[in-house]
C-alpha cells in the first residue's frame, strides 16, 4: 500500500479472468501510519482476491473498531463493508452470513477487538463454524488510544514508555484450536509470499478460517523490548509449514523455498531469520498444533503458516439447513403460510 | 363509588374470579388451562392470568380465571373463589377471598384455621386421599390431584363436564389411557362435591354465546405468528423471561410452515446467541444483508443491546426488537409485568437517538403490529421497537380470530435492484433523493456500483467518513426528519369518546387498555365523563397533540413508577405538562381498573370536583 493517492490507470497491468486488474480491488486511501503492518495485510487481500478471480462485489467486509477495523475501507471499494462496534464484528458477520451465504465474508479484527471486548463473540463464531475468513491484525497494542497493552501482549514485553507487561497473553491460535476451528493459521504482515496463499486458502475454506497476522504497530509497538515489533518478529518468525494447500483450488501455489533459510537485516537493525520448514509437522493434527504453539512460548519462536486444517466440519449454513437460495432472496410467496393456513391453525386456540 | 366486586348475597352468573393457589412445578398449568378453556368453550368471555415466581419448582404460584360476561379484559383484582392447593399460602389465600366468597382446600388433612373467616365459606375436598386411593404412581398422584380440583370446581359452579371431556380428548389425542386417567381424576373431585355439597354455589357458570369467532392466545405466540406472516427469515435471541416464548413460537411455526418437505431445507434461520449483544448484532447483520430480521428480548437485554441499537440507527439498518417488558430496574421482578422500558427504548443508545415504537394492547394487535413493525423498519431503514409486556406476552387473551389479507406484500422500502443500480450515474448511500429523508440502500453482492460502507462513525450523505461539522449535522438532521415522518406510518391512536363534552380524558398505552375501558364504564355509571386515547405508536401522531389540547386535564395511565409515557408526551408533544396527571401502577401485576379509579377519584376529590 501507499499513503499517496494514485490515479486509476491500469492499462498496462495484467488482468485476471474477470478482466480486472489489481487496481479494481483497491479501496480508499489508507489513513493508517506509514509503515503500518495492517497496510501490508490490505495489500495481500487485494492481491489474493485478484488472483482468485473473485468479483469485488462478491465480498462482504466486516470489522469492529480499531486500526485494524479501519482497513476494510482500504481494499475492494466495490464491495459492501460494515464497521460495526468494538469487538462485535462476529455477530454481525453471523447474521449477514445467514441472510446470504453466497458472499465471501472477510472479517478484519485486531487483538484489542477480538481478544478483549470481543473475546466471547470470537469464540462463538468459531463454535458455530461461521463460513468466513477471520483475520486478526495482531500488534499487541491499542493504537487508536495510543499505546495501551492489549490482551495479546507477551509477558514481559515492554511498552513504548518502558513499562513491562505483567499479564500472560491470550494466543488466538491456541484459543481457536481448542474451540474447534477448522482452519488456523499464523502469518506475518511483512511476508506477503506466505500471507497471500494463506488468505486464498482461508477464503476457499468452507467454515471458520482464522489467520492471526503479526502486524507490527510502527508508532506504539515497534521498539526494543516489544515482542510484536518488526525486529522481534523477523528474528523469531518461524514458518512451520508450506501454506500452499487449498482444497479444490490448484491455482494457488506456495512460494516458500522449503530448504531455504533467509536472513535479512532491516532498517531498524532487526533481523529476519527464517529457518527450515518443519518436515514432520502435520497440519491435520489438532493436538500437535496446540502442542507446537505452546512450545513456541518457551522457545520464543513465532510459528507461522497453516497450523491446522480440517475441512470436514459442517459450517453454519449446513448446520442450520439453510436453503441453496439465500434467505434474502427467497420469495415472500414461499415464506407466508397464507390465509387458509391461518384459519386452520387457529382451531388449536379455540 | 361502588366497589368493583362484592359477592355477598348475590348470585353471580359468569361474573367472578376463580383463583388457584399452587406450587410451582406441580403440573397445575394444564389443569388451570383446561378450566379456563372449558369456560371459554361454554361461550363465556374469560381472562386468564398466570402469577408465577421466578423459580422452576417449589415456590407459590397462582392462576386467576376471570369470567367476564361483559367482556372486560383486565383483572378484576378480586377472588370470589379460591382453590387453595398450597399449604404455604393457605393463610394468604384465606385473606384474599372476597367477602361472601368461597375457598376450596384439600381436606385430606384437618385445616381448622381455614374456617377463621365467618364471611366466607370453606369447602373441604380430600383431594390427596381420593387420588392416592385411585392412582399408584407418586408423580401421577401429584398431577391427578390437579385434575381432581378441576372436577370439584366444575361440580360446584356448573361447568359442563362434557366440554371438559372434549378438551381432555383433544389434549391427549389417541392416548386413551391418559384420557381415561384424567377423566377418572376429574370424576373424583366432581363426585365428591356432588355428594357432599349438593347445593350449587351462588357462583354459576352458564353457557353463553359470546366467544364464537374468538380464540384464546398469548401475545408472544401471536407476535411470533406475525413474524412468520411478515416474511421474517432471521431471528437471533438470548433466552430471557418473558420473551423466550416468542422465539419458541416462531421456531414452532417455522418448523410447520417453512421446512421444504423435499429437501429438508429451512426457509428461516434461528440462532441462539451467546448474549444479547450478539443477538442484536446478528439481527443487524441479517437486516443489513436484506433479510427481515428480529430479536426478542426484555429490558435487561435492551440495556445490553444499546450500543448496537445506536449503530443501527445511525447506519440506518432495519431490524425489529420485540421488548416484552418486565418489572425493573436491574434484574427486578423477572416474572412480573410492567411498562418500564418506554423511555429506554425511545432513546436507546448514546448520542442523539430517537426510535420508532409500536404498542400493541393485546395478542390481536401483537399479530398485526409485528407485521407492521417489519414494514416500518424496512421502509424507514431503522430499528423498530415492538413494546409489549409480560401480561400481554405470556397470558392467554380472548381475541377475535386473526384474519389475513392475501394481497399483503411486504414493504421492503427503498432497496435498489442490480438493474436500477446499473442505470444510476452514481450511487450515494445517504442521499435524500426523494426529499422524504429516506435514502436508497443496496444489498451486499448486488452490484459493484452499489457498494458502500456502513459505519457508526461520522459520515456524510455520500456515505464517506467525515468529521466535517456541516456534513455531520446534515445527516443527523435528516435522521430527525425521517423519525418525525414516521409519526404517520405508525398505527394511529385509538380514541374513545364518552359522547358528551368531557373536560377530562385519559391517555394510556398497551396492556392498560382493558383496565381503562372498564374504569371508564365505572366512571360513566357514576356520572364522571372521560374521553380516552390509546397511544399505539411513537413518534406521536398529530392526533395525540390535538387530543390533549381539547381537555383541561389528561390522566396519563401507565404501569411504571416514573410516568415514562408522560415523559415522552412532555418531551415530544406541545402539551402543557401541568395538565398531564400521572396515574401509575408499578406493583408488577397485570393491570386492573382499581388503580385508575382510585387515582382519578382521589384527584377529583382533592379538587372537590366529584360527579
Amino acid at each position: 500500500m501507499t499513503s499517496m493517492s494514485k490515479p486509476f490507470i491500469d492499462k498496462h497491468l495484467p488482468k485476471n479472468k474477470l478482466g480486472l486488474s489489481v487496481r479494481n480491488y483497491e479501496g480508499v486511501m489508507s489513513t493508517l501510519c506509514a509503515g503500518c503492518g495492517h497496510d501490508s495485510v490490505t495489500a495481500s487481500l487485494v492481491q489474493a482476491f485478484w488472483e482468485l478471480d473473485l468479483a469485488p462485489e462478491s465480498a462482504a467486509k466486516i470489522s469492529g473498531i480499531g486500526c485494524s477495523s479501519k482497513t476494510t475501507a482500504y481494499f475492494m471499494g466495490q464491495s459492501h463493508g460494515i464497521n460495526t462496534v468494538h469487538g462485535r464484528m462476529p455477530s454481525v458477520a453471523t447474521g449477514a452470513n445467514a441472510a446470504n451465504g453466497d458472499l465471501n465474508y472477510i472479517g478484519i479484527s485486531g487483538d484489542g477487538d477480538s481478544l478483549s471486548i470481543g473475546f466471547g463473540q470470537f469464540a462463538h463464531a468459531i463454535r458455530r463454524n461461521l463460513n468466513m475468513l477471520y483475520i486478526i491484525e495482531n500488534n499487541g497494542v491499542y493504537g487508536l488510544t495510543k499505546g495501551q497493552f492489549s490482551a495479546s501482549a507477551d509477558y514481559g514485553s515492554k511498552s513504548k514508555k518502558g513499562v513491562a507487561n505483567e499479564q500472560t497473553p491470550i494466543d488466538p491460535c491456541v484459543q481457536a484450536l481448542t474451540l474447534g476451528a477448522g482452519f488456523v493459521a499464523r502469518a506475518f504482515s511483512g511476508d506477503k509470499s506466505q500471507l497471500i496463499p494463506l488468505i486464498k486458502a482461508g477464503l476457499k475454506h468452507k467454515g471458520f478460517a482464522l489467520i492471526d497476522v503479526i502486524s507490527p504497530c510502527v508508532t506504539f509497538n515497534d521498539h526494543a523490548g516489544s515482542t510484536k515489533s518488526y525486529a522481534h518478529t523477523y528474528k523469531y518468525y518461524h514458518p512451520l509449514v508450506h501454506t500452499d494447500f487449498v482444497a479444490h483450488a490448484d491455482e494457488v501455489t506456495g512460494s516458500y523455498d522449503k530448504d531455504g533459510a533467509m536472513r535479512v537485516t532491516m532498517q531498524d537493525g532487526g533481523e529476519l531469520f527464517l529457518r527450515k520448514t518443519a518436515d514432520d509437522y502435520d497440519p491435520r493434527d489438532r493436538a500437535q498444533a496446540i502442542e507446537t504453539l505452546l512450545m513456541n512460548k518457551t522457545e520464543g519462536e513465532i510459528r507461522t503458516g497453516l497450523l491446522y486444517l480440517n475441512s470436514d466440519l459442517p459450517d453454519m449454513q449446513a448446520a442450520n439447513k439453510l436453503p441453496k437460495i439465500p434467505l434474502n432472496q427467497v420469495l415472500y410467496e414461499r415464506l407466508t403460510p397464507g390465509k387458509a393456513a391461518l384459519a386452520k391453525l387457529q382451531a388449536r386456540y379455540r | 363509588m361502588k366497589d368493583l366486586v362484592d359477592v355477598s348475597g348475590d348470585v353471580r352468573v359468569n361474573d367472578f374470579v376463580i383463583k388457584i393457589g399452587n406450587v410451582n412445578g406441580t403440573g397445575s398449568a394444564s389443569a388451570n388451562g383446561l378450566l379456563m378453556k372449558a369456560i371459554f368453550r361454554m361461550g363465556v368471555p374469560v381472562v386468564g392470568k398466570n402469577l408465577f415466581p421466578s423459580n422452576i419448582q417449589g415456590l407459590p404460584t397462582w392462576y386467576e380465571i376471570r369470567l367476564t360476561k361483559d367482556g372486560y379484559m383486565a383483572r378484576s383484582g378480586t377472588a370470589e373463589f379460591i382453590v387453595a392447593m398450597n399449604a404455604e399460602t393457605y393463610k394468604q389465600d384465606l385473606a384474599a377471598v372476597s367477602p361472601g366468597g368461597f375457598l376450596l382446600y384439600d381436606s385430606t388433612w384437618p385445616r381448622p384455621d381455614l374456617h377463621a373467616r365467618a364471611d366466607i365459606t370453606a369447602i373441604g375436598v380430600p383431594l390427596a386421599r381420593l387420588v392416592n386411593a385411585a392412582f399408584d404412581n407418586a408423580r401421577t398422584r401429584v398431577l391427578m390431584k390437579n385434575m381432581a380440583y378441576v372436577g370439584a370446581v366444575a361440580g360446584l359452579t356448573g361447568l359442563d363436564v362434557e366440554v371438559i371431556r372434549g378438551l381432555v380428548k383433544e389434549m391427549f389425542g389417541t392416548k386413551e389411557h391418559l384420557i381415561d386417567a384424567n377423566m377418572k381424576a376429574i370424576g373424583l373431585g366432581l363426585d365428591y362435591v356432588r355428594e357432599h355439597h349438593p347445593e350449587p354455589l351462588p357462583l354459576h357458570i352458564e353457557a353463553m354465546d359470546k366467544t364464537a369467532g374468538h380464540i384464546m392466545i398469548d401475545g408472544n405466540t401471536a407476535a411470533a405468528l406475525g413474524c412468520v406472516y411478515a416474511g421474517a427469515t432471521f431471528g437471533a435471541w438470548y433466552p430471557i423471561t418473558p420473551s423466550t416464548s416468542l422465539m419458541d413460537g416462531f421456531k414452532s411455526f417455522c418448523e410447520k410452515f417453512r421446512v421444504d418437505p423435499q429437501t429438508g431445507e429451512h426457509n428461516y434461520c434461528i440462532i441462539q446467541a451467546e448474549d444479547e449483544l450478539a443477538s442484536v448484532g446478528m439481527a443487524i447483520g441479517a437486516g443489513w444483508n436484506g433479510a427481515r430480521a428480529f430479536t426478542p428480548t426484555s429490558g435487561p437485554g435492551i440495556s445490553l443491546m444499546s450500543e448496537f441499537i445506536g449503530f443501527a440507527y445511525y447506519g440506518e439498518v432495519p431490524l425489529v426488537l420485540f421488548d416484552v417488558q418486565r418489572a425493573g430496574p436491574s434484574t427486578g421482578l423477572p416474572t412480573r409485568t410492567q411498562q418500564c422500558d418506554i423511555t429506554l427504548a425511545a432513546y436507546a443508545s448514546h448520542g442523539d437517538t430517537k426510535h420508532i415504537l409500536l404498542f400493541p394492547a393485546n395478542p390481536k394487535e401483537c399479530f398485526e403490529m409485528a407485521i407492521q413493525s417489519f414494514d416500518i423498519a424496512e421502509r424507514f431503514q431503522t430499528p423498530v421497537f415492538f413494546m409489549t409486556d409480560l401480561d400481554i406476552g405470556m397470558n392467554d387473551w380472548m381475541i377475535p380470530e386473526l384474519e389475513w389479507d392475501e394481497s399483503y406484500t411486504p414493504d421492503r422500502g427503498k432497496v435498489l435492484t442490480a438493474d436500477e443500480i446499473e442505470k444510476l450515474e452514481k450511487f450515494y448511500r445517504y442521499e435524500d433523493r426523494d426529499g422524504d429523508a429516506i435514502p436508497y440502500r443496496t444489498l451486499p453482492g448486488s452490484h459493484p456500483k452499489g457498494a458502500y460502507f456502513t459505519r457508526g462513525s461520522g459520515h456524510n450523505w455520500k456515505g464517506g467518513y467525515t468529521e466535517d461539522s456541516a456534513e455531520y449535522k446534515e445527516v443527523l438532521d435528516r435522521l430527525t426528519t425521517k423519525w418525525k415522518n414516521a409519526a404517520n406510518a405508525v398505527p394511529a391512536p385509538v380514541i374513545t369518546r364518552c359522547g358528551r363534552n368531557a373536560r377530562r380524558a385519559i391517555i394510556s398505552v398497551g396492556g392498560c387498555d382493558g383496565a381503562v375501558l372498564e374504569a371508564l364504564d365505572r366512571f360513566a355509571e357514576n356520572g364522571v365523563e372521560l374521553d380516552y386515547l390509546r397511544v399505539r405508536g411513537f413518534p406521536f401522531n398529530a392526533e395525540v397533540d390535538a387530543f390533549i389540547a381539547q381537555y383541561e386535564e389528561v390522566f396519563v395511565v401507565e404501569q411504571n413508577r416514573d410516568g415514562q409515557l408522560r415523559s415522552l408526551l412532555v418531551n415530544e408533544t406541545a402539551a402543557d405538562k401541568t395538565k398531564l396527571i400521572p396515574i401509575l401502577d408499578y406493583a408488577g401485576m397485570a393491570a386492573n381498573p382499581k388503580f385508575i379509579i382510585e387515582g382519578i377519584s382521589a384527584h377529583l376529590e382533592a379538587l372537590g370536583d366529584v360527579a
